[in-house]
Order: C-alpha cells, then structure tokens, then sequence
C-alpha cells in the first residue's frame, strides 16, 4: 500500500480520489441524489446555483447534481465494458501470435492493421446504423475498435518475454504451450493489460460521450454526461452554460485523472520489470 | 541411440556455425563436447531440441533410436522433451519462473508435460530433491528461485530433468555459472544420478579435465568442427591434433578430476 501511493505520487493520489469519488458517486446515486434526474419542473427551470439545488437546474426544471451523479453510472459503464472486452480478447490474440508465431502470428497482425485502418467513431457509427443507437451497441462497436490497440501492446511485450529463457525452458521439459502461456507468459504481462486498460478506459469515455452527444449512444431523457453537453447546449445559448459546463468538466476531470493513474501505472509496471 | 550425421548449420547467407559435425552417442555413454567459445559445442546441442536461433539452416541429419528429430513436430517433438531427452542449462536462475516456488517447477514438469497424477507428482518432487542430495527437502520446495544459492537451484533442475527418467540427458555447461567447490559437488551428483538411470549423456564443457573424469569419449570442438574424438586417456596422453595438444598445455597445472572427490591436488 505504502509502496502503491510512493509510485503514485501527490497528483496520482489525487487522480486516485478522483476515482473513487466518481465510482462511489455512481454506485450510490439513488442514496445521495436529492431529486429523481428524469423528472422536473418547468416552473423550476434556469435555477441557479442554491442549497435547495446545489448546482441549479437545466431547462426542464431537472436538478444538475442529480443528474450528473445519475450520468456518472452510464459514463463509466460504458467505458468499462470497452475496457473489459478489449482486454479480454485483446490478450488472447496477442497471445495466440506470439505463440504459435509464424503464419498466425502474421495472419493475426493483418487482421488487426485492417481494423486500425477505420476511426474508430466511424465504425461505432456504422454499428449503430445497423443495430440502432443504444450504450450496448455504442460500446460493442468501440470494443471492436480498441482491440488492435491493446492486442497490439501486449504482443510486443509478450514477444520479447517469449524468448527469455524461463518460458522457453518449460517448452524444453515438453510443457505443452498452453500451460506455458497461461501459468509463466500471462501473469508476466500483466501489469502491461491492466495499464492499457486504465488509459483505454479514459479514451472510451470519451467517444462513448461524443457518441451520446451525437444521439448515437445513451437516448433522453436517461442522464449521461455527454447527453447533457448536448442537451445542454440550447440553455447555453440562453444565458445558462452551468449543463453543459459541468458534465464537461466531469468528463475532462475524470478522464484526466484515468489518464494520469494509467500513465502512472505504466511507470510502475516498467519499474518493476528493471528490478 | 543419438547419432549426428553430417550436421552443419548456417546463420544467414555465409556464417557456418557448424560443419559437417558427426557423432554418435551410444545407450547409457557419456561423451563430452569440447571447445572454446564458439566453436559449436552448445549450437549442436541446440539443434538436437530444435532450439537453434531463428533463421538457422541446418542440413544433415539427427537420429534419436531411429527417428529422425530435426522431422519431428507438435506433439511429437513435446513427446520427445518431455520423456526421451532432458536439458540442464548453464544458469539455473534463468531457467525457473521467478514468481512461483520450487515446487511448483517440479510439479509442473511432471504433471503438465508427461502427464503423471499432481498427487503422484507432488510426492515424487520431494524424493528428487532427496535424490540430488539436498536434505532440507521441505524448505527448499517451498523457496522461490531467488532464495535459493546457484548449486542449490542447479540440483534442482538436475531434479526435474531426472524427473521423467530419459535416456538421453543433454548438459551445456551446467557447471561453469557456479563457484569451484559447488561445481564438484554438483558434476557429482549429475554423475551419480546417470549411472542410477543409466541415462546417456552429452555433456558440453570448455573444461577438457572435468570431460575427462565424468565422460567415456570426447570429442573436441573448433571452429564448428570436431576435430578429434577419443577416450580421455588417449586426448591426455597421446593427443593426436595440435588443438587438442594446446588445449591440454593451456589447462592448469597439476590439477586433476576425480567424480566423486571433485578437484584434487
């Protein structure tokens, strides 16, 4: 634990509280939030900020702070399911390459430069033409795109570790390759997974709120910050930035500090490979 | 049992590695391979487990009880590693997973790769160790590679390749990353070991004395090729190629080789 916050540092302890904040935020929004987030009232509408509405309400009368705790559970959600899928299936073509090698490590590596070829937001757009908008769909089709970014890191590093004495020297006792993968190759990439996965999570978060602000992701009146951006953009016009101005700083904060935390875990997972 | 025909590696378009080396390893013989760095000892011992660097082209032919091993692969080359052929390497720090204990090492040896019972396995790996003359057998199962001394963890993977009980153990200077005193101890007990399982061996050196005393034949090495071949008292006595001649000058004085006693003066 003490070595975890000396790796982290002042601002990587911040970004961690960050973190937490949000994810707690999320987990118990029906508890903290005072207001339902889809319900209110137009006689209430432009309020600023007060102790009865702590950061005011938006054009329909729906208190703000309600509305980002609500929003916080789908804007993390979703990345959290990219993450998740990318890693998972990330891994295991990674892995796949680097061991059998050859043929199917060439096959794989094609595959993955093909998808790298498409922006990603074109091809969640394209997903959802066809399923129609929804997180689930939004979040597969970006899983798609993200796979050839994490497989990609953790081939290099598997194939360098590939050669190192201690995998192939299992393979000399006639350990059959999946064992070694799983039990010696695996567990030394690790640290690597779960760094990409945590800059991955900030990346996603915020094309998953680009989708949303385009309409594609999360649908009204369900609350989700980059709905809100979006949504927010009229009262914007009108005199009112607070929406629009909080869900983006809450994306820009949360994103930064995901980023920050990966960057931060990166160094660590180097580190520990010197020693 | 082993027999090398014409080998001869190439790495990229001229570097010939090894020329033409043939030799022949009968059941149960212990013949050294020695040379100084370079001259191939260790590649031809690579090329036996297909284990030569990439992009390596090798012609001729290896034979193991008949069966051409530079063909095998898949499953029948794992057979072969797992059950015929066992490897020691020089550094035994290496070899093992960092993370895990010793016994897991022993285990996964005999369980994931000749298929025996964990329960079995688990059982074995202990006698092993008593086998290779370690006494704390428990504590040392427990340790992780790194707590463990250099002859210590040699003993160890000398364990696990006697685990599988092949016919053919292939040692590449499993000596030489060790201090003196631990190297006798340790040569005694690979040669204690092979007379038990009456295993062949193929035992790559530099150290021409310490060949002399553990090995039937030995051939020696340079510049890829074997230059001469013979039983150790006629390379010392009656050394027929000028290399052989320089290499028994350039040894130590008055240092002699003894299996069970280690070096004597």
């Amino acid at each position: 634990m003490k070595q975890f916050a000396e790796r982290m540092g002042t601002l990587g302890l911040i970004a961690c509280g960050i973190i937490a904040v949000v994810v707690l935020g999320a987990l118990f929004a029906p508890l903290i939030a005072p207001y339902d987030p889809t319900i209110g009232s137009v006689t209430q509408r432009y309020q600023g900020m007060s102790f009865e509405h702590l950061f005011g309400t938006d054009q329909a009368g729906r208190d703000i702070f309600s509305r980002l705790l609500w929003g916080a559970r789908s804007s993390l959600t979703g990345p959290l399911i990219v993450v998740a899928i990318t890693a998972v299936f990330g891994t295991l073509i990674a892995l796949t390459a680097v061991w059998w090698g050859g043929i199917v490590d060439s096959f794989l590596s094609r595959v993955l430069d093909l998808l790298f070829a498409f922006p990603n937001l074109l091809l969640a757009m394209l997903a959802i033409a066809v399923f129609g908008p929804s997180l689930t769909t939004a979040a597969l089709a970006l899983s798609v795109a993200y796979i050839p970014y994490s497989a990609r890191v953790v081939r290099s590093m598997a194939m360098r570790e590939r050669n190192l004495p201690y995998i192939r020297s299992p393979e000399l006792q006639g350990i059959p390759g999946i064992v070694i993968t799983a039990r010696h190759l695996l567990p030394n990439v690790a640290p690597l997974i779960v760094t990409g996965a945590t800059i991955n999570f900030g990346f996603a978060m915020i094309e998953l709120a680009a989708l949303s602000f385009l309409g594609l992701g999360v649908q009204p009146p369900a609350a989700d910050w980059g709905l809100m951006v979006s949504s927010g953009q009229q009262s914007l016009l009108n005199g009112y930035p607070a929406e629009s101005v909080l869900a983006g700083l809450s994306i820009v904060i949360t994103v930064a500090a995901f980023g920050y935390v990966g960057e931060r875990l990166g160094g660590r997972a180097a580190a520990g490979r010197k020693a | 049992m082993l027999t090398i025909d014409n080998l001869s590696l190439t790495i990229g378009p001229d570097l010939q590695i090894l020329r033409e080396v043939s030799l022949a390893v009968a059941a149960g013989e212990a013949v050294g391979l020695v040379g100084e760095s370079g001259s191939g000892k260790s590649m031809t011992l690579r090329s036996i487990l297909h284990i030569e660097p990439e992009g390596s082209r090798v012609t001729g032919t290896i034979t193991f009880d008949g069966v051409d091993v530079r063909g095998l692969t898949g499953e029948a080359l794992r057979q072969m590693r797992a059950n015929d052929v066992s490897m020691i390497a020089q550094n035994p720090h290496a070899v093992l997973n960092p993370v895990l204990p010793v016994e897991r090492y022993l285990i996964e040896g005999m369980h994931d790769a000749q298929g025996q019972p964990t329960k079995t396995a688990k059982l074995r790996a202990g006698e092993l160790l008593e086998q290779v003359g370690i006494d704390a057998v428990d504590r040392v199962l427990r340790s992780y590679p790194h707590q463990l001394s250099g002859g210590m963890l040699q003993r160890v993977v000398i364990a696990g390749a006697i685990a599988g009980k092949p016919r053919l153990m292939l040692a590449d200077e499993p000596t030489t990353a060790l201090d003196v005193t631990t190297q006798a101890e340790v040569m005694a007990i690979l040669d204690e070991c092979r007379h038990e399982l009456g295993m062949a061996m193929l035992f790559v050196t530099h150290d021409l004395d310490l060949a002399a005393a553990v090995c039937d034949r030995i051939a020696v090495m340079k510049e890829g090729e074997i230059v001469e071949i013979g039983l150790p008292e006629q390379l010392r006595d009656n050394p027929q190629h000028p290399y052989t001649r320089a290499l028994m000058e350039s040894r130590p004085a008055g240092l002699t080789w003894t299996p069970e006693g280690g070096p004597t003066s």
